[in-house]
């Protein structure tokens, strides 16, 4: 008998003892590996700063190499199901899996990265990586010898289609006779693949390298055939040094830290962030002075500094699409819904979106 | 279309089959010989990860590729110890040997994730392929062992009271099927894309498992298969490239689909199965019965 309230006191007292410091659980779900050195690598790293930054309020965890199907919702359902307060799932097409899920668990916030859909317990955010792509283009048309860009492409969604766009309407702005070459690798990650779609675009004579998906091999064929490249969602200049020009950084920490912040506070509130380099989500890796002149570095920088206060917006009318049909007037920018929903390309842009 | 990008499209389509020729001649020879491993992605995973990793820490590209083989031989003969000593079902077997390699190679080579390599110059193993499935099909249809190789693949039965020994016959073919998946494996992570990355074969050990089937177990249409396979994606590609809208999603799925097809073709008649494939594929042989 002695025994057994010495027991109930000990649990009683281990259950409110970890009540009073009881850390939140965050949960994130990734699509590649965290040593992809793209995508996946940036968000493993704003999940650290969370951590840094909150220390002992909150421990996270993640499911890595998760598929885009049916197997996310078991992913999902998995971190909800085992105690997590706060989800973040970090592919577009996650976007159906993560509701359904948070229909089953109410009491769970979730945030789902470039989606649109959400739910009193689902947030979206994402990052304005068109703002990179503008530099990135002028850049290009300035640098191109061949006038032929190749870009890799991972899937025909609005995020993708807007980098696209925003490339090429910057580049065309300072090379009328661009042509950019695109191929739709149908994958986010498959290094051979994106070797593969590198190497036929520098065949057909592109002359630098853009790339939409998740792994540094199309920056390393660029270097290996003696073309340029830009790289993707994180710093790829040690992979390909000769090769690199910029890339467009995505800076999740201060969201990350910021959102379970607020799950600790109990602030937390559906909502959508949609943040640039004026916030400092989207940041540009270092110019690459080998392959860069001081003017057009300087002439880049300008445009971040035009883009963070304003005066420069990516997409400024007059924009026509492929029918020429006019999408945003003359002097004016196209709204947040229209970058969001974007499923055509601008006028200049040889082929077909696929659906 | 000039005459220097006709080549460059048939250099890009040499240097991307090339790894499914290897896993699949390996996987084809295991096969003939009565064992299905559908470990091929795990094998080939662990076979990246042992050459990546031994030439960072020797620089040699030569040890990189013997520790790699030996890897391959490891990873099947610990498939082969069960399934052919402890009987276990191959299937369920070769599955977990898949997901062992995953998490094996990830595991490995979490340290080594980009480390940046100096890649190797594909072409040797363009060639040795071709070679290697050349004397693979000599071996098969012109040497004695090989004949004894399909006989225990048909009937392990008749072989073992003609007194030919299944399990050591069996054993070979597992352990060439290990070592050509590392080989495949270490060709992606040094000469294709010369880096490491988890999961970075991504689903080719699936395509050449299919690929077997496809060529109807023979060697010779391996290559065929493989390079219809290989030809059309980076064909799609090139179309893409020009201009042209093409469906690439639609070969993505393309060679289970010429699989699926293959398949229906030769069970839709009793012989055409019994010709093509090995009679005694997956079935455990127990030496007292």
């Amino acid at each position: 008998m002695i025994r057994l309230i010495i027991l109930i006191i000990s649990i009683l007292g281990v259950s409110i003892g970890s009540a009073n410091a009881d850390p939140k659980k965050v949960g994130f779900i990734y699509i590649g590996p965290p040593g992809d050195h793209g995508w996946t690598y940036m968000h493993d790293v704003g999940r650290q700063y969370m951590e840094s930054q909150l220390g002992d309020a909150v421990t996270s965890t993640y499911i890595e190499n998760v598929p885009e199907n049916a197997d996310a919702v078991r992913a999902i359902r998995k971190l909800a199901a085992s105690g997590h307060d706060l989800i973040f799932t970090t592919s577009f097409n996650y976007m159906d899996q993560t509701l359904e899920v948070a229909n089953e668990f109410p009491d769970v916030k979730f945030e789902h990265a470039t989606g649109y859909k959400r739910a009193p317990n689902v947030s979206t955010y994402s990052a304005r990586f068109y703002e990179g792509r503008t530099i990135s283009g002028h850049i290009a048309g300035h640098l191109t010898k061949t006038n032929t860009i190749g870009y890799i492409a991972s899937f025909p969604i609005p995020e993708v289609v807007r980098g696209i766009n925003a490339f090429y309407l910057a580049a065309s702005k300072v090379n009328p006779d661009i042509k950019i070459k695109i191929i739709w690798a149908f994958t986010w990650y498959d290094p051979g693949k994106e070797a593969d779609a590198a190497n036929t675009l520098i065949n057909q004579g592109a002359d630098i390298l853009v790339q939409h998906t998740d792994t540094y091999a199309p920056c390393q064929a660029a270097e290996k055939a003696g073309v340029l490249a830009f790289g993707q969602a994180s710093n790829q200049e040690e992979f390909c040094p000769n090769a690199h020009l910029t890339a467009i950084e995505d800076i999740w920490g201060p969201y990350y830290a910021q959102r379970a912040q607020a799950v600790v506070d109990g602030t937390w509130a559906e909502k959508d962030t949609w943040d640039g380099m004026a916030e400092g989500m989207v940041v540009m890796s270092p110019y690459n002075t080998k392959l860069m002149s001081t003017d057009l570095i300087q002439e880049a920088v300008a445009m971040e500094v035009a883009i963070k206060d304003g005066s420069l917006h990516p997409f400024t009318g007059p924009i026509y699409d492929q029918s020429g049909e006019l999408r945003v007037a003359e002097g004016e920018v196209a709204d947040d819904f229209m970058m969001a929903t974007m499923d055509w390309y601008v006028q200049g842009i040889d082929g077909e979106l696929p659906q | 279309m000039n005459i220097d990008v006709l080549f460059g499209v048939i250099q890009i389509i040499l240097i991307a089959t090339t790894p499914l020729v290897f896993a699949a001649i390996g996987e084809l020879v295991t096969e003939k010989t009565g064992v299905l491993n559908l470990g091929v992605e795990g094998m080939m995973l662990v076979g990246a990860v042992s050459a990546f990793v031994t030439l960072v820490i020797t620089g040699s590209y030569i040890l990189a590729f013997l520790v790699s083989i030996l890897s391959g031989i490891l990873m099947s003969g610990l498939f082969a110890y069960l399934v052919l000593i402890l009987m276990s079902n191959q299937v369920a077997t070769g599955l977990a040997l898949t997901i062992f390699g995953i998490g094996l190679s990830s595991m490995i080579g979490k340290p080594y994730i980009g480390t940046p390599i100096t890649g190797l110059n594909p072409y040797f193993f363009v060639i040795l392929s071709f070679i290697i499935v050349f004397l693979v099909s000599y071996f098969f249809y012109k040497t004695k062992l090989g004949l004894i190789f399909r006989a225990v693949g048909e009937s392990h039965d008749s072989s073992h009271a003609l007194g030919y020994s299944v399990v050591k016959i069996r054993l070979l073919g597992i352990l060439f099927g290990g070592s050509m998946c590392a080989l495949a494996g270490s060709y992606m992570s040094i000469c294709y894309a010369p880096m490491w990355q988890e999961n970075m074969t991504a689903g080719r050990g699936w395509i050449a498992l299919a690929l077997v089937v496809f060529a109807t177990w023979k060697p010779g249409r391996i290559l065929i298969g493989a390079y219809i396979f290989g030809g059309v994606s980076i064909l799609q590609m090139n179309l893409q490239a020009w201009g042209l809208n093409f469906p690439g999603q639609f070969f993505n799925m393309a060679p289970y689909l010429a699989t699926m097809i293959v398949l229906i073709i030769i069970s839709s008649n009793r012989l055409r199965i019994k010709l093509s494939a090995p009679a005694s594929l997956t079935i455990p042989f127990f030496k007292g019965r």
